[in-house]
């Protein structure tokens, strides 16, 4: 279990809780992660302007990984389908893949296609497994009832993803969490996507996408939300006392990276998983779970 | 009510935009409306309407669709594309639109600034000193501020 790590822009500078959860997780676990350290922005944010400069971005992601014989191991969902879809592509059509080499090529580098792009909870799921995450459990969540935020690229396009996971009724990031011990807390439109992508162009939009999950989520009872990417903890972490100012609501409900919600199960105190880092509050939260003040 | 103008339709959109990578499967939408009906962005703004924008390409309204807002309103979800029962490629093609859009001059501000910031620094935000000091202080590995491999990549394809 050795993966390349593949940070991307927003987690090294933005959601370092995510970064460090992950690894602390990962090393328990015994996944290895290497660090490349010319990892460059996975190009999904240069798509909307230019989809071939941004697959060049993703197939050099792909050549530096593929050099060192490792496949990629993701933790924000834009990367993971830039990445994967990238690969997908160069995969199939061979007049891309040639001009795809040809520029490569002009900065010394190859892709021959071998690089497998896995999502971190994929990784749990397909190479950990369900039992060996519940073995490493040492503190009871007692029942914590989580509302997981699956986002869409995680998940979709689908084909790129070779059908692991069915994108209309997902379950993996829910079993994620009921192996350490959490409740999963079923609410209405699960899986509507956080609106993020939606705040460079229309920032009223996307808070009012944000705020329609944030009332089901409030509404089903949950106490912690679930997030597997920076993108949609932006969204329901640092968005959500401006939603709550704007649109005269309360939540106050703590959004979790995946990673954080299993560190915790697995005894790893707060600073090791940067729950100081998440914008609402999550001491009460940690309070309620180790007993300790 | 506006009177719709035929002179003012661009004949021959609708091919350009079928030559876009993954906006190949456009004339087989037969306008159900499943990706409208399904659209988390339709549900708060009812000004995004990815049906409509089909028939508008159909129809050559080229400047209402390259120069209008809609077309950066989509939150690239995927499910109209993962649900249309025709195998359009929806998303896709509104990426293709927002390309053509960019060729044509008509980039907001804010993603012409995005793609200046990757094209400058390799990332979008470039990891500055006291991204640094708070990396070390997290016990995270150091990361170099920007990536040179990935500038020189873009510069040489320009």
């Amino acid at each position: 279990m050795k993966y390349a790590l593949f940070l991307g822009c927003t987690i090294p500078a933005r959601s370092r809780n995510y970064e460090m959860s992950a690894r602390a997780v990962a090393h328990r676990l015994g996944i290895e992660f290497v660090d490349i350290f010319d990892f460059s922005c996975c190009g999904f944010p240069l798509k909307s302007s230019d989809m071939k400069q941004a697959g060049l971005l993703a197939a050099r992601n792909l050549a530096l990984a593929e050099a060192q014989g490792l496949p990629i191991c993701t933790l924000c969902s834009a990367c993971t389908s830039m990445l994967a879809e990238e690969a997908h592509l160069l995969a199939r059509d061979r007049a891309l893949f040639e001009e795809v080499n040809r520029e490569l090529g002009k900065v010394g580098l190859s892709y021959s296609g071998h690089v497998k792009v896995k999502h971190f909870a994929r990784v749990l799921m397909e190479d950990v497994g369900l039992d060996r995450i519940r073995e490493a459990v040492t503190v009871d969540l007692k029942g914590l009832p989580v509302a997981t935020h699956y986002g869409c690229h995680y998940l979709k396009p689908s084909e790129i993803y070779e059908g692991v996971e069915d994108p209309e009724n997902p379950s993996s990031l829910e079993a994620l969490v009921t192996a350490v011990g959490a409740r999963s807390v079923e609410y209405a439109h699960k899986r509507d996507c956080c609106g993020g992508a939606v705040l460079v162009a229309d920032e009223e939009t996307a808070l009012k996408m944000a705020k329609g999950k944030l009332d089901h989520v409030k509404n089903a009872g949950a106490k912690v939300m679930n997030v597997v990417c920076p993108f949609c903890s932006v969204m329901y972490d640092d968005n959500q006392k401006s939603i709550e100012n704007q649109f005269e609501v309360s939540y106050g409900i703590p959004v979790l990276f995946l990673p954080q919600i299993l560190g915790l199960a697995m005894g790893f105190d707060r600073k090791e998983l940067g729950l100081n880092m998440n914008v609402v509050k999550t001491k009460g939260l940690t309070e309620e779970i180790t007993g300790e003040k | 009510m506006p009177e719709f103008q035929m002179e003012k339709c661009t004949s021959g959109f609708s091919a350009m935009v079928a030559r876009e990578p993954g906006a190949e499967g456009i004339r087989s939408c037969y306008a159900c409306g499943t990706c409208t009906a399904g659209c988390p962005v339709r549900r708060v703004n009812p000004a995004y309407n990815p049906r409509k924008l089909i028939r508008m390409i159909h129809l050559g309204m080229k400047d209402e669709i390259l120069k209008g807002k809609e077309i950066w309103l989509c939150s690239s979800c995927y499910t109209c594309q993962e649900r249309c029962p025709q195998g359009v490629r929806i998303t896709d093609m509104i990426i293709a639109l927002r390309n053509l859009a960019v060729r044509e001059g008509h980039a907001p501000s804010g993603v012409s600034m995005q793609a200046d910031l990757i094209k400058g620094q390799g990332r979008l935000y470039a990891l500055d000193e006291f991204d640094e000091k708070k990396r070390k202080k997290a016990g995270l590995p150091s990361l170099p501020a920007e990536v040179e491999g990935a500038i020189e990549l873009l510069e040489k394809k320009e």
